[in-house]
């Protein structure tokens, strides 16, 4: 029976001590690793799981200090839903967010090519301009901007004062696509040139192809930035509650359950779960789209 | 057309430089450079929005910095979270990039969980957290008092609101993991084998190979930490919100950083100023106050050569 066993370990190539410590480390370093990254896995999930059980919690049963539900409450979603304001804060979210968006993405291009590949005069000082702005809190220069548009052109109440800027380059997306512009060789360029494209053709069928990933993270980025932002719609359309967006409107929705924690769980993960849907069919381009901001160009 | 001068030549490609250029200049004139001209201008102003402006001197900014009780403690809390929560941020961010370079099984898995949180959006994962933390029923507490650790008061106790704040922060922590990742994978491995063949411990290569070879992008992380600290709005007010009970619309007026002013920063104050007091004037003094500090770190961030951020190309 041992004699048996014993057979195919005599066949394999004697173990020596050093390669059997390094193999043993190498697997304790692997258990270390993974179990650290389960710790962190928890960390970072865990607070999601809580909302989402809380969220289908009966209402008593979310003020007691119970984890999981005792009966699964679908219905809070339904009751969220049929909340007066909430489906025009789905509605007007997606206005802010989609149309900036593409105002963003149409209107920083341009100006990304031109930081990019143009050689002129102050692109330098531009190009820091661009990254100053980006860096500046909103608040900086908001009371000029709030008297602006509410006084003098009488647009409070509506999301217009925060969109219409989107139509004149975001500093944050300029200098996104302008690190992803940099990466397309000239010699592309060139080509087209000696092919007799102008520079506008050559933008619109050289470069946008070859710079789809670039123009996909800076779109997410916009749509999110919109679709999270609290300070712009508070400032502009805070006294109108037909113009609140989700994110102004969770935060009244808290205000008016104060007490209905699964309900307003509910609402959170109403809001959030676009956000992460979105993430899953675009991942690439967000990672790529921080990277980019991130190390140098 | 065969004569096309050097001077046309030139013309025409000055001309082409401004078309392309002409969204961003349109609005950094009409929405960064003239409202910042008018906040200078505002902060020698008295205004309330109503009354036409009158000069006012140097008042505004006396009041702000003798008689507004919010900022100080404002400017205190900056400086609390600039120290403890950038530094955090950095130093966990770094921990988990060296985490995720490490994992070999299920990466893609871990990383997807690991940078979720950042995608939260700021006024739902507030929310979240002022749940989580809350120190009646929320889970956290529950979970800490079944292990017998005592509960802290999060963001109802002045001493712990902005350890919570912080808690909130390293959640969201996604954006450093990728950049972090990006800066270690980058190292170049013959360096480490190098310095295992000098017996190198695992200690001496992170100090002596990864350290080195990151450390622009560590100062990209801080840099860029300290500025976005300088906008650090809307989690504090959420929180402090949320944690006070406060009912929007129902008359109540918020206690501008529950509890005891320790979630105030500064951006909090030029809203309180300008759209709930509408002093317009002294908000301004506040807004050039964070101006002067945003664009001291800026000029920061773009002083380091060869690293950061390259003008040049």
């Amino acid at each position: 029976m041992t004699q048996v066993l014993d057979k195919p370990v005599e066949l394999r190539a004697p173990v020596s001590p050093a390669e059997r410590t390094a193999r043993r480390r190498a697997l304790l370093e692997w258990i270390a690793v993974h179990s650290l990254g389960v710790a962190a896995a928890l960390f970072f999930t865990l607070p999601f799981v809580f909302v989402f059980l809380t969220s289908l919690m009966s209402d008593s049963q979310a003020l007691s200090r119970d984890l999981i539900p005792h009966t699964w409450e679908w219905g809070n979603y339904k009751s969220v839903l049929r909340t007066p304001g909430f489906l025009t804060w789905w509605k007007n979210t997606l206005i802010y967010a989609g149309l900036g968006t593409v105002l963003t993405v149409a209107s920083s291009i341009p100006v990304a090519y031109a930081l990019a590949k143009f050689r002129f005069r102050g692109r330098n000082l531009s190009l820091m301009l661009v990254i100053s702005m980006m860096m500046l809190p909103p608040q900086v220069v908001i009371i000029p901007m709030y008297l602006f548009w509410a006084k003098q052109l009488d647009l409070s109440g509506t999301l217009w004062p925060l969109i219409i800027p989107m139509a004149f380059g975001d500093a944050f997306s300029i200098f996104l696509l302008r690190q992803f512009l940099m990466t397309i060789p000239n010699e592309y360029l060139d080509a087209a040139k000696v092919d007799g494209c102008g520079d506008l053709r050559t933008l619109l069928k050289v470069v946008l192809p070859m710079a789809r990933p670039g123009i996909a993270a800076v779109a997410l980025f916009q749509f999110f930035y919109a679709w999270n932002d609290y300070f712009g719609p508070q400032i502009y359309a805070s006294e109108n509650p037909g113009a609140w967006t989700l994110s102004y409107g969770l935060e009244s929705f808290k205000g008016a359950h104060h007490t209905d924690w699964n309900l307003t769980m509910a609402a959170t993960v109403l809001v959030m779960a676009p956000v992460i849907l979105v993430f899953f069919f675009a991942q690439r381009a967000f990672v790529e789209g921080v990277t980019l901001t991130g190390v140098k160009g | 057309m065969s004569t096309v001068t050097l001077a046309s030549r030139h013309r025409r490609s000055a001309l082409r430089t401004l078309a392309f250029m002409s969204p961003w200049l349109i609005g950094f004139a009409v929405f960064f450079a003239y409202p910042l001209v008018s906040t200078v201008y505002f902060s020698f102003m008295h205004y309330d929005g109503f009354k036409p402006p009158t000069w006012s001197g140097g008042k505004n900014w006396a009041y702000v910095f003798e008689h507004y009780p919010l900022f100080w403690p404002a400017l205190r809390n900056t400086l609390w979270l600039v120290l403890v929560m950038v530094t955090l941020r950095v130093v966990f961010g770094l921990g988990i990039g060296l985490l995720i370079t490490k994992i070999k099984t299920g990466t893609g898995v871990f990383r997807t969980l690991f940078y979720l949180p950042y995608l939260a959006p700021p006024v739902a994962a507030t929310m979240a957290f002022a749940f989580l933390l809350n120190p009646g029923t929320g889970p956290v507490n529950s979970i800490l008092e079944k292990a017998g650790i005592p509960a802290p008061g999060w963001f109802n106790d002045p001493a712990w609101s902005k350890p919570a704040l912080t808690l909130l922060a390293l959640w969201g922590i996604g954006d450093l993991m990728v950049i972090f990742m990006a800066a270690l994978l980058d190292v170049p491995a013959e360096q480490y084998e190098a310095a295992e063949l000098d017996g190198a411990s695992v200690w001496q290569r992170f100090r002596y190979v990864t350290l080195p070879n990151i450390s622009p992008i560590v100062m990209f992380a801080v840099v860029t930490g300290v500025i976005q600290t300088m906008q650090y709005y809307t989690q504090p007010l959420i929180a402090g919100k949320v944690a006070s009970g406060v009912i929007q619309g129902a008359g109540t007026q918020f206690e501008p950083g529950y509890p005891d002013k320790s979630t105030l920063t500064l951006p909090q104050l030029v809203y309180n100023l300008g759209f709930q007091r509408f002093d317009y004037g002294s908000a301004c003094v506040v807004a050039l106050v964070l101006f002067a500090l945003s664009m001291g770190f800026t000029g920061l961030l773009m002083r380091r050569r060869g690293g950061l951020v390259q003008a040049g190309d």
